[in-house]
């Protein structure tokens, strides 16, 4: 077995790692030489304007696309070898909410309570996202903001730590921007760790922003040294 | 309130999440009601149809029965495929399942359990029926059903793959048919051979148990070639 190499000054392995990450679209390249270390209790908010791979890394980071160079690590450890545990403690909301229009608010939250093993009220969880008495509603007779809502309900049901959050406060009231804000707290307070990328700005304390544009390929002046020398 | 000491002891199941994903999928069939009828109309139609193009002869629709009956069936379960991990995609919940602790290969499998529950079957169901009408002999209904049971579920599995292949397609529907369409042929071919054979007075015991392993083959590969092909079209 190949063991990772762990500086030795690190005793404790940071829950999540992103080791000299880089991403391309379309063959431009999106950012590269991207290494984080993500602590339980930490918020990330993901920068950068529009475009600048915000989502695509949340994607690289949730599992969903494996374009990317770099390695990743949950508790120290490659993600390759601990896929399922990680998988069972994170928790991915994309641009899309993943609800399906054809079934209720209750309907849609059971199945995801299925699938990922958690369990929990789902009516009081609806409550909690305010959306008592829609519980049995169609949700293509919701709004796009209750809709989202219905997504985030999920955050209450499960016991993942690590959040994923792409855009969430989209469509979002005030009053459900402050609500989400404080569920962020708590989840940060019991161990939690929160990446998410807002153009909202954020008030808490925990907040650590990770700019993209400091790891866009302007530093790739190393690879045109190489090319004069070569080319 | 759930504390983190129940993290452990959270109620993980394959068998509970498999039966949920075919729950739901049934119900949202269920609430598409038009959608669900789609396949099984074409079906009746493009049968009443032949008797009025081709001939009502009874000698001619007697021959052309077994043939006919199989290739609606097949272009019935084509209509349907497209849509199979379509509105996954566009809803979002796809790249859940994607990323869900749950194994994708059930997941697919759920899929396409519920497509064949709302396609397949009832096409089954109804082709003994509609044997009558192209006055297939009494014989082969049963072989007609048989064959359509096990081929059915043969083309949902095989379409799952051509289905997810073109998932990230905004048009996939004519790409898909080109895809599905060459594997469609040796099922085709069995199955109305086993159909024609029965009607003839043999015995059919070669052509159900060659599609009996078509359909074996096809839920052991079908399923991680559909799982790969959909993770691909997650990361365009």
């Amino acid at each position: 077995m190949t063991t990772v190499l762990v500086p030795p000054s690190e005793s404790i392995p940071s829950l999540f790692e992103l080791r000299n990450l880089a991403c391309e679209r379309d063959e431009r390249c999106l950012f590269s030489g991207l290494n984080l270390q993500l602590q339980a209790g930490e918020l990330i908010q993901i920068a950068g304007p529009n475009g600048a791979g915000k989502t695509t890394l949340l994607r690289v980071i949730a599992g969903i696309s494996q374009d990317f160079q770099g390695e990743l690590l949950y508790k120290g450890k490659p993600l390759s070898l601990t896929h399922w545990e990680f998988a069972l403690d994170s928790l991915y909301l994309g641009h899309l909410p993943g609800v399906k229009k054809a079934l209720t608010p209750t309907e849609n939250l059971l199945w995801y309570m299925a699938q990922r093993g958690s369990t929990g009220d789902a009516t009081q969880a609806l409550a909690s996202v305010g959306l008592y008495g829609y519980e049995d509603t169609p949700c293509y007779q919701l709004s796009a903001g209750q809709l989202r809502r219905v997504a985030l309900a999920r955050l209450y049901l499960e016991l993942a730590r690590i959040w994923i959050l792409d855009e969430p406060f989209t469509a979002i009231d005030k009053h459900g921007v402050a609500q989400l804000e404080l569920l962020i707290d708590r989840h940060l307070a019991g161990g939690g760790l929160v990446i998410l990328t807002s153009h909202q700005d954020l008030t808490l304390p925990q907040l650590r922003t990770v700019d993209l544009r400091d790891y866009e390929p302007q530093s790739t002046s190393a690879e045109k040294n190489e090319e004069a020398i070569y080319g | 309130m759930a504390s983190i000491s129940s993290r452990q002891a959270t109620e993980f199941s394959l068998f509970t999440g498999f039966i949920a994903s075919v729950k739901r999928d049934l119900l949202v069939a269920a609430r598409h009601k038009s959608e669900l009828a789609n396949p099984l109309v074409f079906f009746l139609i493009a049968i009443t149809l032949i008797p009025l193009g081709v001939s009502p002869e009874k000698s001619v629709l007697t021959l052309l029965a077994p043939g006919i009956l199989w290739v609606m069936a097949l272009l019935a379960t084509l209509l349907s495929l497209d849509g199979l991990f379509r509105a996954d995609y566009e809803d979002g919940s796809l790249e859940q399942m994607l990323i869900s602790p749950q194994s994708l290969y059930f997941t697919v499998m759920a899929k396409v359990l519920v497509h064949w529950l709302v396609s397949g079957l009832p096409v089954a169901i109804l082709a003994p029926l509609l044997g009558l009408m192209l006055s297939l002999p009494a014989s082969g209904y049963w072989a007609l059903f048989l064959s359509l049971l096990l081929g059915t579920a043969s083309m949902s599995l095989i379409g799952a793959v051509g289905a997810a292949l073109t998932v990230s397609l905004r048009k996939g529907g004519l790409l898909l048919s080109l895809i599905v369409m060459p594997l469609y042929i040796p099922v085709l071919i069995f199955g109305a051979s086993a159909v024609g054979s029965a009607v003839q007075g043999s015995v059919i015991g070669m052509q159900l148990a060659v599609l009996g392993a078509f359909l074996a083959l096809a839920i052991v590969l079908a399923p991680i070639a559909a799982m790969g092909a959909l993770r691909i079209g997650a990361n365009g």
